[in-house]
């Protein structure tokens, strides 16, 4: 089926989000849109499910134009969308959340889970989408989640499927498979939109490309004929530097020991299970793994936010073991936080307010109980300067400033003063590829001055390229440590699945529930 | 700018329908920083406009009068909307002039220097009843700007009240400038007390502020029922429940004489109200409050400690509607003692005044005044006309209303909503 969207002009006050967009999807044609957050993808596509409507422009769905005014319509049209976050219920199983909304009822209007098991084992089949229908979905890998929500399009006799940044979530194998299933869909003559930022997805399954930006298409492509360069250049309007420039790493002394620490989460669960890692000065350990499997813990406890149930945090001799967060700043840790809208930033507050969320009680800005206004916007101004943060104004809220320049505030704050370690967590997460490769710069100029960063990302490109050494945690354990310089994404991918090295390949991304927890440490995780 | 960026990469379409969704209701209810001033006062000052738009036509159809013209409406329509806007215009005329005082009687009095006690007794009226709802006010709005709801400054103000009696009529031979100010600090310890009991169950056991404020006020009438049974402080040879007077050396001097009620605690509370402004915008400490109340999650990354400041806001709270109690006791509005009604609901209305003054210390005061000017015009206004004075309290509501929904504002009167989310609001939810 033909989809076609044509002239979509869509305004919120003050902002044009899709400029007379046009955009043509052919039968079984996979098609990426491409573009920076803000550029308009969402509101492109939830206008194309009902959730919006546009203020011009029409859509046709196999030549018919056709109105939607809300999702339901969408979907009787034969549009599916998958949502990042999985709308799925996870005490139910794979079939009971399939037909949630669309149940067939039998006699009496009992539902006929017979007949809708037997159709979703028939999707699964016929598509290559391996999933099993009484599976309990809050016992399956992310992966097979979001196969659940595909079927689920699928059983609405979805003819056109979006595909919302489905690949954030997934592991380098997770993502095969889905291209796979990708394919086999092309292949039985579904549509698919695939929305991402990530430019080296698109090469590798797109068949035609779309770049927004700033609301408008501004260029399309195949990818025969694009490079990811230029295809950066087009989503930002100028060349950028996509690789990170960076010079041998010289460690020194150790800033970070992490001995043996264990942590609870929200539920009382182990987060984090004994893990011992080191960061020296002058180099970036990255800490890989999915999201969810403790990095998130170990990041909070080492900056005061959590405390440990047991080992030791040592940052520069200084035991920091259970310190409060205001202790472990004065002590030289700066961090970015996983979170910025959450944790890093006051929204309602000013830009300047914000820069000194951390100092604010410390000469200059502070004179006894006084807060020094004057110095607070003094330094403020120099700031904004000197990180390129784009803002109206330092009194504008910081809320009201794009992603990239709220982390830019972040980094601004966090960076500008002598710190020894680094903390960075998801630094680049939901920013433009501008952006990135500027706080990217700013990673390696710390560790350049010798400061000693551990990054923490579920990216692999960002902690390959950045990181010196690569800790991989798989369900709270640090499963390995390698050299950056001598590793592979795959072998990564395969650590971050939790398959040990000396494991065959193959079982990893199967079941990452199963029998693989059994925390077998492999050679070279504890400190060399 | 094109479109907000998502927080994260994750859900950007959720996040996309939710600021839709909010746009319209961009508006909070404490007033954000740097927001301009006439933003901020917009919606209060249409939703008090809209309030005595709708208690106008209460009036109206309360008036049986009227209501008989309106039957000719077919036949005389005029007559039916002339003795409308009559019925309006005099209940509202007689509101101003009981609550302010007319124009043309304070001039003779000034220029003739006759009558002038009858012709600013109305406006000291009005000083009188807005002096205790600014400091229970600014009690509330304190709380909301540190993330709590302080449902509380009833009780606070009682307990206030009782310590600031206690030092009053307990102690004698005090010259005033001890006495004085000794009972308005004990009007402040007790309800500061009476505050840093929830704080701190909410900074140790996360218990909500809103339940055990609730709760407090309970206990805090009781122990005001029980005190006034008291010989320590029932008035001797008294069997109803009445403290015995405040010593003259504990009470705030009448500003304009002993005929007008208008007393110093007025400049007591507007004293407090510039100290409460200072200490949230200009110092360190109120920078705390306000990122607590704004984000926890980031203060708490910052370094602040969410629970300690939750117990000094939560008593800092308690203290200034003991300071409120401490003036309605020591200013003689109760005639100088304690009563079983002594509150009566001034830490209530405090809680919508707070939320009409946006939380600011400048539209706390505003607030008070305006409803002071309700509360003191509304007995002439019953008097003059036929309208009761029940309709002060509808209007108050009808502004609560309008406030709580600004929404309801904007789709009135056709505001653009600015193209954010609106800050958070003033509670977490329960426990969060």
């Amino acid at each position: 089926m033909t989809l076609e969207l044509r002239g979509i002009t869509k305004r919120f006050p003050g902002v044009l989000a899709n400029d007379h967009v046009d955009l043509t999807v052919e039968e079984g044609e996979i098609h990426a849109l491409l573009g920076e957050n803000g550029a308009g993808k969402t509101t492109l596509m939830n206008i194309l499910y009902g959730l919006y409507h546009a203020d011009e422009g029409e859509i046709l769905v196999g030549g018919r134009p056709v109105r939607f005014a809300s999702p339901g319509d969408a979907i009787a049209a034969g549009i599916g969308m998958v949502h990042q976050h999985f709308m799925l219920i996870p005490v139910f199983t794979v079939t009971e959340n399939v037909i949630l909304g669309v149940e067939e009822t039998g006699a009496l209007g009992f539902l006929d889970r017979h007949e809708a098991r037997r159709r979703v084992e028939d999707i699964s089949r016929r598509y290559g989408l391996a999933v099993n229908p009484d599976a309990m979905v809050e016992e399956l890998p992310v992966g097979v989640q979001q196969r659940v929500e595909i079927v689920k399009a699928l059983y609405r006799e979805a003819e056109v499927l979006i595909l919302d940044e489905p690949t954030a979530v997934l592991t380098p194998q997770e993502i095969e498979e889905l291209f796979r299933v990708m394919r086999s869909l092309k292949q039985a003559g579904k549509s698919i939109i695939f929305i991402t930022h990530k430019l080296k997805e698109v090469l590798a399954v797109a068949d035609r490309i779309t770049v927004l930006r700033r609301g408008k298409v501004v260029g399309s492509a195949t990818p025969k004929e694009a490079t990811e360069d230029k295809l950066a250049a087009m989503m930002v309007g100028r060349e950028v530097e996509l690789a990170v420039k960076k010079d041998v790493a010289t460690p020194g002394e150790s800033v970070l020991r992490v001995e043996d620490l264990t942590v609870l989460d929200e539920r009382g669960q182990v987060a984090v299970d004994g893990v011992s890692i080191e960061v020296r000065a002058g180099e970036v350990m990255g800490l890989a793994g999915v999201q969810g499997n403790g990095q998130t813990e170990l990041v909070e406890c080492i900056t005061g936010l959590r405390p440990p149930l047991a080992g030791r945090v040592v940052v520069g001799g200084k035991d920091l073991t259970g310190a409060r967060p205001r202790r472990v700043f004065l002590s030289g840790v700066a961090h970015v936080p996983e979170d910025r809208i959450e944790d890093g930033l006051v929204g309602d507050f000013s830009v300047a307010d914000n820069l000194v969320l951390n100092t604010y009680y410390l000469p200059p800005f502070a004179k006894g109980l006084r807060r020094d206004d004057a110095a607070i916007k003094r330094t403020a101004e120099e700031r904004v300067r000197q990180y390129d943060i784009r803002t109206p104004s330092i009194l504008a809220p910081v809320r009201t400033l794009s992603g990239g320049n709220q982390q830019k505030v972040i980094v601004a704050r966090e960076l500008s003063r002598s710190v020894e370690l680094l903390v960075a967590s998801q630094p680049t997460r939901g920013l433009d590829v501008g952006s990135m490769s500027y706080i990217h710069e700013q990673i390696v100029k710390a560790r350049d001055e010798g400061d000693g960063v551990l990054l923490v990302s579920t990216e692999l490109d960002e902690i390959l390229s950045l990181s010196d050494r690569i800790a991989v945690m798989y369900r709270g354990k640090v499963v390995a440590v390698v050299e950056a310089a001598s590793t592979t994404p795959e072998e990564l991918g395969l650590l971050m699945a939790g398959s040990v090295p000396a494991d065959s390949k193959g079982e990893a991304d199967r079941d990452r529930r199963g029998p693989g927890h059994k925390g077998k440490a492999a050679p070279g995780a504890e400190e060399r | 700018m094109s479109e907000r960026d998502p927080a994260t990469s994750v859900d950007t379409s959720d996040r996309a329908a939710v600021e839709e969704a909010a746009a319209p209701t961009g508006g909070a209810l404490v007033a954000p920083t740097g927001e301009s001033a006439w933003r901020a006062m917009l919606v209060p000052a249409l939703a008090i406009f809209s309030a005595l738009v709708i208690g106008g036509l209460i009036i109206v159809f309360s008036d049986p009068d009227v209501l008989d013209d309106w039957t000719f409406l077919f036949s005389d329509p005029l007559t039916a909307l002339r003795s409308s806007w009559d019925a309006v215009f005099t209940a509202y005329q007689a509101l101003l002039t009981g609550s302010l005082g007319s124009p043309t009687g304070i001039w003779e009095a000034v220029t003739s220097g006759e009558g002038l006690v009858s012709a600013f007794r109305p406006l000291s009226e009005t000083v009188v009843a807005a002096t205790p709802l600014i400091l229970t006010g600014l009690s509330v709005a304190v709380g909301f700007r540190a993330g709590l709801f302080n449902i509380g400054a009833e009780g606070q103000l009682i307990v206030g009240a009782i310590f600031a009696g206690f030092v009053g009529f307990t102690f004698t031979g005090l010259p005033t400038v001890v006495h004085l100010p000794l009972a308005i600090l004990a009007g402040f310890v007790g309800g500061a007390l009476w505050g840093f009991v929830p704080g701190f169950l909410r900074a140790r056991t996360g218990a909500h502020e809103v339940i055990i404020t609730i709760m407090l006020n309970q206990v805090a009438l009781r122990l005001l029922d029980y005190f006034l049974r008291n010989p320590l402080f029932q008035r001797p040879g008294r069997t109803d429940p009445i403290s015995k007077p405040v010593e003259e050396t504990a009470q705030l001097p009448h500003l304009l004489g002993a005929n007008l009620r208008i007393h110093a605690g007025i400049i007591l509370a507007l004293l407090v109200a510039w100290a409460v402004w200072w200490l949230l915008f200009r110092t360190t400490r109120g920078f705390e409050f306000r990122a607590v109340g704004a984000n926890p999650d980031a203060a708490r990354y910052a370094g602040i400690s969410v629970p300690a400041t939750y117990i000094v806001v939560m008593s800092l709270a308690g203290g200034l509607a003991g300071l409120a109690g401490a003036s309605q006791l020591l200013g003689g509005v109760t005639l100088y003692s304690l009563t079983p009604g002594f509150a009566g609901g001034l830490g209530f209305d405090a809680i919508a005044l707070a939320l009409v003054g946006r939380a600011h210390p400048a539209g706390i005061i505003a607030a008070a005044f305006m409803f002071g000017i309700l509360r003191a015009g509304a007995t002439k206004m019953q008097a003059l006309t036929a309208t009761p004075v029940d309709i002060i309290v509808v209007i108050q509501a009808l502004v609560i209303v309008f406030i709580a929904a600004p929404a309801l504002v904007r789709a009135i009167y056709r505001i653009r909503a600015r193209r954010q989310v609106g800050p958070e609001v003033f509670t977490k939810g329960w426990g969060a």
